[in-house]
């Protein structure tokens, strides 16, 4: 299933109308940490709001179906969501534009997978783009990322910005990253990037110098020829520059991941670009090797991308081949068991978001479903005609058992 | 939504291509294989050579994307694939940054063994004449700590070095009251003198033993005669205690190959299995014996030599398949060269050569050699590789020293003729003294030169397992990752 990140407030009362946007961290009602101006109190019900304003908060969230009547001595905040956003718990951060209504989940703290769009802006087009770029004034977000900042656990294992292109203003996300390292320093963050950026030398040190002790750019290199990586992203140029920073990268001692994501452009020659990273890019510190997501662009370019998975196994397989060889951490994202090779399966992880992970029923009838990727549940998902429950014999169930 | 682009937008025009640095050899009718800056292999037929070297190549032709990849041709200016190869070829060439991390010490000339290809062992017992002082060794003690190197590694050789072991536990300990490097210690013996004192003193001090083992009783003791006529048992015992005393990583042993091993390969090879071992060196006839006196160092004997080489290792791979791991340390060596471009430093297989920058031998009586085959050459009264004494040289003098300088410089493959278009010189190795033994030049005629011969024959021959041989490659691959 899908959980819905984006959304209305049915009502919202008590914001102020100095500034556009707030954003809000709910906490359960009962909570005794220290309260920030930011704090929501989270009521799950209607009838819990008159217990919230007991507890003294001044302002609350509540999920609920219909408007909410408060008592006339209520002086302060309140937002109504529908009860599909029931999911939302103590911890969580959203935005919310107060004009409006409309609120984005940010931060979720139970989930592994928080990530933080960064701007819509981006100078690749890519034909698979999940994330269509639009070229709008959006610097707004990175303040909103700056805020939310010093609301989120500092305990969260990980964390993830993404855009559009991240680096597009590269000096506010830079500090954005700073303050990263000052407020998590224990998270490890990474930054989807197509790296062409840190061709400037002035982008790639700055990026240096953030300093923060767990820090990767993830980015995406399609093939080991300039035009048809060029091709893919729908930049000229773009494959030099993105080889160039990653590079420089490397140069500087910086941790740096390569995606490469598998459709009908790539994934036909994937054991030649896994060859070629073997060879040439050894010392970068991940490589994923990703099945597509069949959302935003994807869709609209299906008859030029869609390669059924099966097709391309042997070929990914290899390229895992010639990746482990020599020496480098290589995983298989985003393709369930069932269409890889066997000796894919040690590489292939649980990579899809919990928000837009599912399974289909044969899946039910799988004895590998506890440690599969399953599915995307956005945009029009598309299923391989590999896909078939899986059992195991005695022999694989007591290794996996042991 | 803005138009997506088709696949032509993104080609680079003919007249914005350019070509990057590459070597080639005509392997076959209509076959060439060719190697990027930094080694790597691809085959093109004759026709598409062709095309390459003229630039008609086009993207979407199939030709293009080959040679792009293998970074034979890029955009003029596109600046990844210049950057690519720098890097890959800084790493390659960064063993340069170790000078001189081997030391080796001829600590006594004198030897129980008369081994008919060893020029420099003495049967002596007069130890005044033939074993080196504790004045000489501290002196070249100070000058192996005055080379640039972090780690140094100390080797200990004779003669039979064992039997100036006092000398050597002078030296071990002035090494370690010294700050300032890493060290590692060797014994290069026969073993035959080796006993509990020594083992104990090797546990205590991590100090490794690297032996000779020829192969089968017979065909070692033949080789290696001594009274008794037991060398093989002493050095089959010996290592077998040494493993038991000090780790079965703490003992190495190679062998010299001679005429009588040439058609002994698999039972030199099981010897090693035998005992133990996790692979073998098998090494080319050494010319500084038998081979310098005649000069018999023509192509026939490279070609025996390979037949044996490719009949080892294709044994060696057998043993693999059936399921033990055992190596070809050669080969391995070759094939980390071949599949990657971490340094290798081996003192034979480098440009600029490893002598002297790889390592400084010195000899017994206080001569400095740039090599331990330099040193055997002045045994026969030739001194182009003593580079001067430590009585009155220092490390720079003697790494600034005429000798070494030419003879270095001379020998690059970079730039010798032969070398520096052949399709292997990223893999290969500058040989000054072993092309001045042979040919009394340090470069070398190349096509005569049964160094230039092995190194081809043994990288045609792993680069066709690698292409025709699917479950050898496997293995070969695995050394090379190693």
């Amino acid at each position: 299933m899908t959980l819905p990140l984006y959304g209305t407030a049915s009502q919202s009362v008590g914001f102020s109308s100095d500034r556009a946007r707030s954003v809000v961290r709910l906490r359960s009602i009962e909570s005794g940490a220290e309260r920030h101006v930011a704090d929501f109190a989270l009521a799950k019900a209607p009838h819990e709001v008159r217990r919230a304003i007991e507890a003294d908060w001044s302002s609350i969230l509540v999920v609920s179906e219909g408007a909410i009547d408060l008592p006339s001595s209520f002086q302060g905040r309140l937002v109504v969501v529908p009860p599909k956003y029931g999911y939302l718990a103590d911890g969580d951060v959203i935005g919310f534009d107060h004009a409006s209504r409309k609120f984005r989940t940010l931060y979720r703290r139970n989930s592994a997978h928080n990530s933080f769009l960064v701007t819509e802006r981006c100078n690749n087009y890519c034909l698979m783009c999940s994330q269509p770029p639009k070229d709008v004034d959006d610097r707004w977000i990175l303040s909103e990322i700056k805020e939310s900042l010093p609301l989120i656990d500092r305990a969260t294992g990980a964390l993830t910005f993404t855009g559009g292109e991240t680096l597009s203003d590269w000096q506010d996300f830079i500090a954005v990253l700073k303050e990263c390292r000052d407020r998590l320093p224990a998270t490890a963050i990474q930054v989807l990037t197509n790296g062409r950026a840190f061709v400037d030398s002035q982008i790639v040190d700055a990026w240096k110098d953030i300093g923060h002790p767990n820090l990767m750019a993830a980015i995406p290199v399609y093939a080991s020829v300039d035009h048809v990586h060029d091709h893919v992203v729908q930049a000229k140029g773009a494959f030099d520059e993105t080889i160039l920073g990653i590079l420089k990268l490397k140069d500087r001692g910086q941790r740096v991941e390569i995606r490469v994501v598998l459709h009908a452009l790539t994934a036909p020659i994937i054991e030649d670009t896994g060859r070629w990273l073997a060879r040439n890019l050894p010392f970068v510190d991940h490589v994923a090797l990703m099945g597509l997501e069949n959302t935003g662009f994807a869709i609209a370019n299906d008859a030029t991308l869609w390669m059924d998975p099966v097709d391309y196994g042997d070929g990914l397989a290899r390229a895992v081949d010639h990746l482990s060889a020599a020496g480098v951490n290589v995983s298989v994202y985003n393709l369930p068991k069932c269409v890889l090779p066997k000796s894919v399966w040690p590489h292939a992880l649980q990579s899809i978001s919990d928000w837009k992970n599912g399974f289909v029923e044969e899946c039910d009838r799988c004895d590998a479903k506890n440690t599969c990727s399953g599915f995307f549940t956005t945009g029009r998902p598309r299923f391989s005609r590999g896909v078939r429950a899986v059992t195991f014999d005695r022999e694989e169930l007591s290794r996996l058992v042991n | 939504m803005a138009r997506f682009l088709p696949p032509e937008s993104f080609s680079a025009a003919t007249e914005d291509l350019s070509l990057l640095p590459f070597n080639f050899e005509r392997t076959g009718a209509n076959r060439y294989l060719v190697a990027n800056m930094v080694g790597d292999f691809i085959r093109l037929t004759e026709d598409e050579l062709h095309r390459l070297v003229g630039l008609q190549v086009r993207p979407g032709d199939g030709l293009y994307e080959k040679a792009y990849a293998a970074h034979l041709v890029t955009g003029a200016s596109q600046k990844a694939q210049r950057q690519l190869l720098a890097a890959r070829l800084r790493s390659r060439m960064s063993f340069l940054q170790q000078v001189t991390p081997l030391h080796i010490f001829v600590v006594t000339l004198r030897c129980e063994h008369s081994c008919p290809y060893c020029q420099v062992s003495r049967q002596s017992t007069d130890r005044s004449r033939f074993d080196m002082s504790e004045e000489t060794a501290m002196r070249a003690l100070d000058i192996a700590f005055a080379s640039p190197a972090a780690r140094i590694k100390i080797e200990f050789q004779g003669g039979e070095p064992l039997l100036n072991f006092p000398l050597i536990r002078t030296i071990v300990a002035a090494a370690k009251a010294r700050s300032g490097k890493k060290l590692e210690f060797v014994i290069a013996s026969n073993l035959a003198l080796l006993d509990d004192t020594v083992l104990e003193f090797c546990k205590a001090n991590n100090v490794l033993l690297s032996t000779s083992l020829d192969g089968p009783a017979d065909l070692h003791n033949k080789n290696r005669p001594r009274p008794g006529g037991n060398s093989h048992e002493l050095a089959v015992a010996g290592i077998r205690r040494a493993r038991e005393i000090l780790g079965p990583d703490a003992v190495g042993a190679l062998m010299t190959t001679t005429e009588a091993s040439l058609d002994r390969v698999d039972d030199i090879i099981d010897e090693y299995l035998k005992l133990g071992l996790d692979g073998i060196f098998l090494r080319p006839l050494s010319p500084f014996g038998f081979a310098i006196k005649t000069k018999q160092f023509a192509k026939y004997d490279a070609r025996k030599w390979l037949a044996f080489y490719e009949r080892g290792l294709r044994r060696v791979l057998e043993i693999n398949r059936k399921g033990t791991p055992f190596r070809e340390f050669y080969a391995a060596l070759l094939l980390t060269r071949m599949l990657s471009d971490r340094p290798i430093g081996y003192v034979d297989l480098r440009s600029p050569a490893g002598a002297g920058l790889g390592a400084l031998v010195y000899n017994y009586d206080g001569s400095v050699f740039a090599s331990d085959e330099g040193r055997m050459l002045a045994e026969t009264g030739d001194d182009a590789f003593r580079l001067g004494h430590v009585e009155h040289d220092s490390y720079n003098s003697l790494i600034l020293s005429d000798k070494l300088i030419g003879a270095i410089s001379s020998s690059l493959t970079q730039c010798a003729p032969e070398c520096s278009t052949c399709v292997y010189e990223s893999h290969c190795g500058a040989d000054p003294v072993y092309h001045h033994a042979t040919q009394g030049d340090a470069l070398g005629i190349k096509p005569l030169s049964a160094f230039c011969a092995r190194q081809k024959g043994i990288m045609g021959l792993l680069l066709d397992i690698l292409e025709n041989s699917p479950e050898d490659a496997a293995i070969l691959r695995r050394w090379g990752a190693a």
